[in-house]
């Protein structure tokens, strides 16, 4: 039982956004190790291949760097949501959904010159995926449907809808900085804007927010776009990048891994940039281990990310007093000795 | 007489397809009254159906599976109290967390030991549940209505139908006539003044989720060793969800939690019913539109044409002993 108390203002700002954090992910990962072994491979050997395949020659490198691009939005989806307390789960169908949307500007205005073709792509994306978002997002705030729920069934109508569509557009694929400037967007919207002060009102304390004369509604819609948006961007990377289609039925992959990216990256682009790097490196290192590993599939990494979610967002105050009152009391001794 | 026998065979398979649904929302009620969300009954399940298929191929017994899964369903149970009553843990993040890590681990453990793509081998007769074909069901076929009722609708099925049902009442028992019930309600609405009262918070939210552990068993070993004859990967499919979206829309409450279930049956019964057929006027309906029906419904009822649900009021707040 988590009976110390700390003195929240004494610890140092690495102790609770750094070292905690590692220590979740490594007792996440040494969970991880334990299936692997259950499944009957070396844990180790498997570190070594997930080294090698992300970082060991060009073209896995760049792949880490595709998959890196894909966690950021789904990343970044699910932290502006949470920031505004919703638990938006529903990235996934967003993300599709984002696909069908550069999908038919890429059909039907493929006489555009390439460039503007890319901005109307991208445009297209967000907007779907954040039409996508809009319903649960009104039944929410309007109606009081839990998000976690319509989300998710919104993603399983998502899937049904659009199975097997199919095109080839360029293979050129510059998506990964519209990532990076999506943290920038992310960050200076929810840290730095009226509306992201106002919808993180609501997440903290929306009766408050209501005294205050800020609008749920109006906020919880707006973060729920915004994050749909961002999913939606996802579709960019897919579509114009490498796979060149939108693929349904890949289960619990790119929106499930935002949660993991968010909640590790700690809802802020700071932490999520690392925290989606991570995973392009367990996504792309993944795909070595199940190449070179009978016992091995996509599926373990599934289970992975689970863990991650698990240690660093549900069970974030397993070690914290621990940890931080070890921190803190050091500091102390330092400063009288 | 043909349309008689078409409802008959619709009413069946109502019954058995919100079996797991009614198991799964009277598994919600025991830990949301209690005060603790619970949006792992999908991920609940699915481990379920996991370890009642493994453990039935290996002890050829699907008592024994059932018995697994009931034991690792209640360990499941407690690590949800562990992060979010115990550690005061984000309780949606935690149920995120376990549902991703059961669609990862059933499936990678499965394809491990096994081989095969995510599914578990075929079970033998001795390994799953049968048919319970009540007595007289044949003889009584031929007597017009009571014997459709009797031998086409109520026989038949699987013993986890009729316990489904059974479970209703009991729950319904528990939680509205006993003092236990009492206190489990109490505990969801104002934990402060139960723990006044000296009763202990954290171990009847703890009491409660072992009693959800067992329920959601039964939804996952109905679902690989009775319905199916074996475990594939994300065999659940949204049920967990949607039992939940029913217990909303039953608001909390085991009879209404019950109709619900039963009207999502429905819709899924009509559904499989509805592939392929030629309707008049609109012609076939695409395959991908009718089994997005269920999913559309969940949303359309969650939007709450009936009213607004009320939930439990100290439902996702961690209890904090002496502020």
């Amino acid at each position: 039982m988590s009976n110390i108390v700390v003195d929240k203002s004494k610890v140092p700002w690495w102790v609770s956004n750094v070292i905690v954090p590692l220590v979740n992910l490594t007792l996440a990962l040494l969970v991880s190790g334990l299936f692997v072994f259950i499944a009957g491979e070396n844990p180790i050997e498997a570190v070594k291949l997930i080294i090698y395949g992300s970082f060991g020659y060009i073209q896995g490198f760049a792949y880490t760097l595709y998959y890196t691009t894909n966690f950021i939005f789904t990343g970044l989806a699910f932290a502006v949501a949470f920031h505004c307390r919703l638990f938006n789960i529903g990235g996934e169908g967003q993300a599709y959904i984002g696909g069908l949307g550069v999908f038919l500007v890429a059909i039907n205005l493929s006489f555009l010159p390439v460039p503007i073709v890319w901005l109307l792509a991208i445009f297209g994306a967000f907007l779907f995926g954040a039409a996508w978002a809009y319903i649960p997002a009104y039944l929410q705030s309007k109606r009081g449907s839990h998000v976690v729920i319509t989300t998710i069934m919104f993603s399983f109508e998502a899937f049904s809808g659009i199975l097997g569509i199919k095109i080839r557009y360029s293979p050129l694929n510059l998506t990964f900085l519209l990532a990076i400037a999506s943290l920038f967007f992310v960050w200076f919207l929810v840290w730095k804007t009226k509306w992201g002060y106002e919808m993180r009102a609501v997440g903290h304390n929306t009766q408050a927010a209501i005294y205050a004369g800020i609008s749920p509604h109006k906020n919880i819609i707006i973060a729920m776009c915004i994050s749909g948006g961002l999913a939606g961007l996802l579709g960019v990377n897919e579509i114009l990048g490498v796979s060149h289609k939108i693929q349904a039925g890949f289960p619990a992959g790119y929106g499930f891994t935002g949660i993991a990216v968010a909640l590790m990256g700690r809802n802020h682009p700071i932490g999520i940039l690392p925290a989606a790097f991570l995973f392009g490196i367990l996504y792309q290192g993944g795909s070595e281990v199940t190449f070179e590993m009978p016992n091995i599939t996509r599926y373990m990494f599934v289970a992975v990310q689970g863990l991650i979610i698990l240690f660093s967002g549900a069970l974030e105050n397993l070690f914290r007093p621990q940890i931080e009152s070890f921190f803190v009391r050091r500091l102390n001794r330092e400063v009288n000795a | 007489m043909e349309f008689l026998s078409d409802i008959a065979s619709l009413i069946n398979s109502t019954l058995r397809i919100s079996t797991p649904l009614v198991f799964a929302a009277m598994a919600g009620i025991f830990a949301e009254r209690s005060g603790v969300i619970d949006f792992s009954l999908e991920g609940k399940m699915l481990m379920a159906a996991f370890v009642a298929a493994v453990g039935s191929y290996y002890l050829g017994n699907p008592w024994l599976g059932l018995l697994l899964a009931i034991i690792v369903c209640v360990c499941l149970s407690m690590l949800h109290g562990f992060a979010s009553v115990t550690h005061k843990g984000d309780q949606v993040v935690s149920c995120v967390a376990i549902n991703i890590l059961i669609i990862g681990l059933t499936t990678a453990l499965a394809a491990a030991w096994f081989g095969q793509a995510g599914l578990t081998p075929t079970l033998n007769e001795d390994q799953r549940f049968l048919e319970i074909h009540l007595p007289f069901a044949d003889a009584l076929r031929d007597i017009p209505v009571i014997g459709t009722l009797y031998s086409d609708i109520l026989s038949g099925h699987y013993i986890f139908v009729y316990l489904a049902y059974l479970s209703v009442p009991l729950v319904f028992w528990v939680v509205f006539k006993t003092s236990f019930g009492l206190r489990l309600r109490a505990v969801g609405e104002n934990p402060s003044a139960v723990d006044t009262a000296g009763i202990n918070v954290f171990a009847m939210r703890y009491k409660a989720l072992a009693i959800n552990g067992v329920l959601i068993a039964f939804a996952g070993a109905h679902l690989s060793t009775a319905v199916n004859a074996n475990f594939f990967r994300e065999m659940s499919a949204g049920r967990g969800y949607l039992a939940l979206a029913a217990m909303i829309f039953g608001k909390w409450h085991p009879k209404t939690a019950l109709v619900a279930c039963l009207l999502f049956g429905f819709t899924d019964a009509l559904q499989i019913r509805l592939q392929g057929v030629e309707l008049p006027a609109i012609g076939e309906i695409p395959v991908q539109l009718i089994q997005a029906i269920p999913y559309v419904l969940t949303v359309v009822l969650l939007a709450g044409f009936v009213g607004k649900a009320i939930a439990p009021n100290a439902i996702g707040q961690p209890y904090i002993k002496e502020r």
